[in-house]
């Protein structure tokens, strides 16, 4: 017991001093729980919206096994009718069934929301690169994204819509435009204070060429903040479709969307309000869930940005 | 300073450049024939050709930009391709529920979320904390026109306590006029609250850490003093800030709001000009609020300059 009578004081021998039993008997052992489930158990807010944004994209693939009837089926026989077993979320002017519009029209809310969080990411991330790295092209860019940003999000989308027939590779392309300009101010906010990091010089002392630097040394660290900008941006997409779509700027009214289904009960929401409120409750559960998502994500892969907001 | 508000005033001026670049472009970088597209489906190639003229898509791309800046320095924001009216007389005339909206919005929503983050930052932690934070998530999430309509459902049509939609002029009195527009003003006001409260507790955080607020607590200064006078004045820069940018999303969710409570206003024309596809309108009405939101933001800026001697340039 060496080691015991070093930290021992004078005069008290191994022998009538209680030993310690090791740790593990008296503190149970920290579940620390590793790997995938680990990281859900302590990240709830990642788990549950994480879990109901999975639910909506399997609701969105599976859409023709949950329905038991045709989202575009017209049958102006049965309309207007009050939800009932027969139509679970009752039927719009039409006669369609408002259930299965709400299960189809969960595809056009991902797709547009994911689709933009991607794209706008994608360019966002490569205008603010150049705009970090070329000094010539970054007052000219920023000028350029500051007047973008001066005009209001939806506006914006809603003045191109105008001049484009209503489709959703349309509104994808309305939404990314739209969102461009604040992906580019972050990242390029981000690589010039990467710029300034002592790696960085380093690299540039030991001759490293600048598209090494920028995919070796910079890239990397884009990836954290860009990643819980996208998942934000994607909360974002997907309201400005629900928008356009409800003021008869976005999806065309044959493909069923949130937005379309509440557009079609707009009229007659004073007496059959169910039309529109459905839709309403699963594009609001999305929309939170995805938020959610995003600050989960912005606590564990960006503390730095968590402090500040 | 003097020079400073000079400088930024005079960088604006590229900004709101780029905006009316823009806008105009969009004409001709939008995918397809634009004056196609404008015309509909049951046009004939007449009436594209004269769409086509009436947009000034058949002169040259810059002759015709020169030609349009100029008649919007005069204040000519073009014809309506639908009514054949000005587009500046037909925003003229509906201009003042979009303001009065704005304006009852924005006191409104200051007037609710500073007082949610100030709290919520003094009880960080606690229950209430949470319940703000909740808020505001749920806030940025549920779309301004769900507001609308949920509000309208329970306090116009179940408990019948306000008009379901409508507009009273001003001029009709106080009364009338704000009852309509308490409603639209709460379900705009959502997001734009949301995101007020969140910033103001974020800066409160940071502010409520500083020497000097533990100096005021420690010569016996009462708590509601120091949060709402020494500590709000200093964490008063952001928020002045996020309002500045948050109008933005006001002048999105109008268009909506417009829609749900029919209002007759801005956002309705952005509406009917959409089904129409009256083009000169939405262009006219794209600028009119980009250039606002610009000036709102320069005028924040300018003000910072005024109330806040550290602000040194």
């Amino acid at each position: 017991m060496a080691s015991a009578s070093v930290l021992s004081p004078a005069g008290v021998t191994a022998a009538n001093v209680a030993v310690a039993a090791p740790m593990g008997d008296i503190m149970p052992p920290v579940k620390a729980r590793s790997g995938f489930w680990g990281f859900l158990y302590r990240n709830p807010t990642i788990a549950v919206g994480g879990t109901i944004v999975l639910l909506m994209v399997l609701m969105a693939i599976f859409a023709p096994l949950l329905t038991y009837a045709d989202p575009t089926a017209l049958a102006p026989a049965r309309r207007t009718r009050e939800p009932s077993a027969q139509y679970w979320f009752g039927t719009d002017m039409l006669g369609r069934d408002v259930y299965s519009r709400v299960i189809y029209g969960a595809r056009v809310s991902l797709i547009v929301g994911f689709s933009v969080a991607i794209c706008a990411s994608v360019i966002g991330l490569t205008i603010g690169l150049v705009s970090g790295f070329v000094r010539w092209a970054d007052s000219i860019v920023m000028r350029v994204m500051d007047g973008m940003m001066s005009i209001p999000p939806i506006l914006l989308a809603i003045a191109l819509m105008a001049l484009t027939r209503g489709s959703v590779g349309n509104v994808i392309l309305a939404i990314t435009i739209a969102e461009v300009p604040r992906v580019s101010r972050l990242v390029r906010g981000v690589v010039l204070s990467l710029r300034e990091q002592p790696y960085v010089d380093a690299a540039v002392a030991a001759g490293t060429r600048t598209p090494v630097i920028i995919w070796r040394h910079i890239l990397p660290n884009t990836i954290a903040p860009m990643t819980v900008q996208a998942t934000f941006i994607c909360a974002a997409a997907m309201i400005t479709e629900s928008i356009l779509s409800f003021i008869g700027a976005g999806t065309p009214p044959i493909i069923p969307s949130w937005g379309n289904i509440m557009a079609e009960g707009r009229a007659l929401w004073q007496v059959k309000p169910y039309i529109v409120f459905f839709p309403a409750i699963f594009l609001s559960i999305t929309v939170l869930a995805v938020n959610m998502l995003g600050d989960g994500l912005r606590d564990t892969l960006d503390p730095r940005m968590a402090k500040r907001i | 300073m003097f020079a400073y508000i000079v400088r930024r005033v005079l960088a604006t001026i590229p900004v709101m450049a780029v905006v009316a670049l823009f806008v105009f472009s969009l004409l001709y970088i939008a995918p397809g024939d634009p004056a196609a597209v404008i015309a509909g489906d049951q046009a004939t190639p007449e009436d594209v050709e004269r769409i086509r003229a009436s947009l000034g898509l058949d002169r040259p791309y810059l002759v015709r930009f020169g030609a349009w800046v100029f008649d919007i320095l005069r204040g000519d924001l073009g014809v309506s391709i639908f009514t054949n009216l000005p587009v500046s007389l037909m925003i003229k005339q509906r201009l003042e529920p979009t303001l009065s909206l704005m304006v009852v919005t924005l006191i409104l929503a200051v007037s609710i979320a500073v007082p949610m983050g100030v709290i919520a930052a003094a009880r960080v932690g606690t229950f209430i904390d949470k319940l703000v934070m909740a808020f505001a998530v749920l806030g940025f999430s549920v779309p301004v026109f769900v507001v609308g309509y949920l509000l309208a459902y329970i306090f116009a049509l179940e408990l019948e306590w306000l008009p379901v939609q409508g507009y009273t002029p001003f001029a009709n009195g106080f009364f009338p006029w704000i009852e309509n527009l308490i409603l639209p003003a709460i379900a705009l006001g959502s997001v734009y609250i949301a995101l007020i409260a969140r910033i103001t507790r974020a800066s409160m955080l940071e502010v409520l850490q500083q020497d000097y607020i533990r100096t005021a607590r420690a010569k016996g200064a009462g708590q509601r003093s120091i949060l709402f006078l020494h500590a709000l004045k200093n964490a008063a820069v952001p928020i002045v800030t996020v309002i500045g940018i948050g109008i933005a999303l006001l002048i999105g969710g109008a268009v909506v709001t417009e829609s749900v409570f029919a209002i007759p206003g801005l956002g309705r024309l952005t509406v009917d000009a959409i089904l129409r596809r009256d083009y000169p309108v939405i262009q006219g009405v794209v600028l009119l609020f980009s250039f606002t939101y610009v000036l709102v933001n320069l005028f924040i800026d300018i003000l910072y300059t005024l109330f806040d001697p550290r602000i040194r340039y």
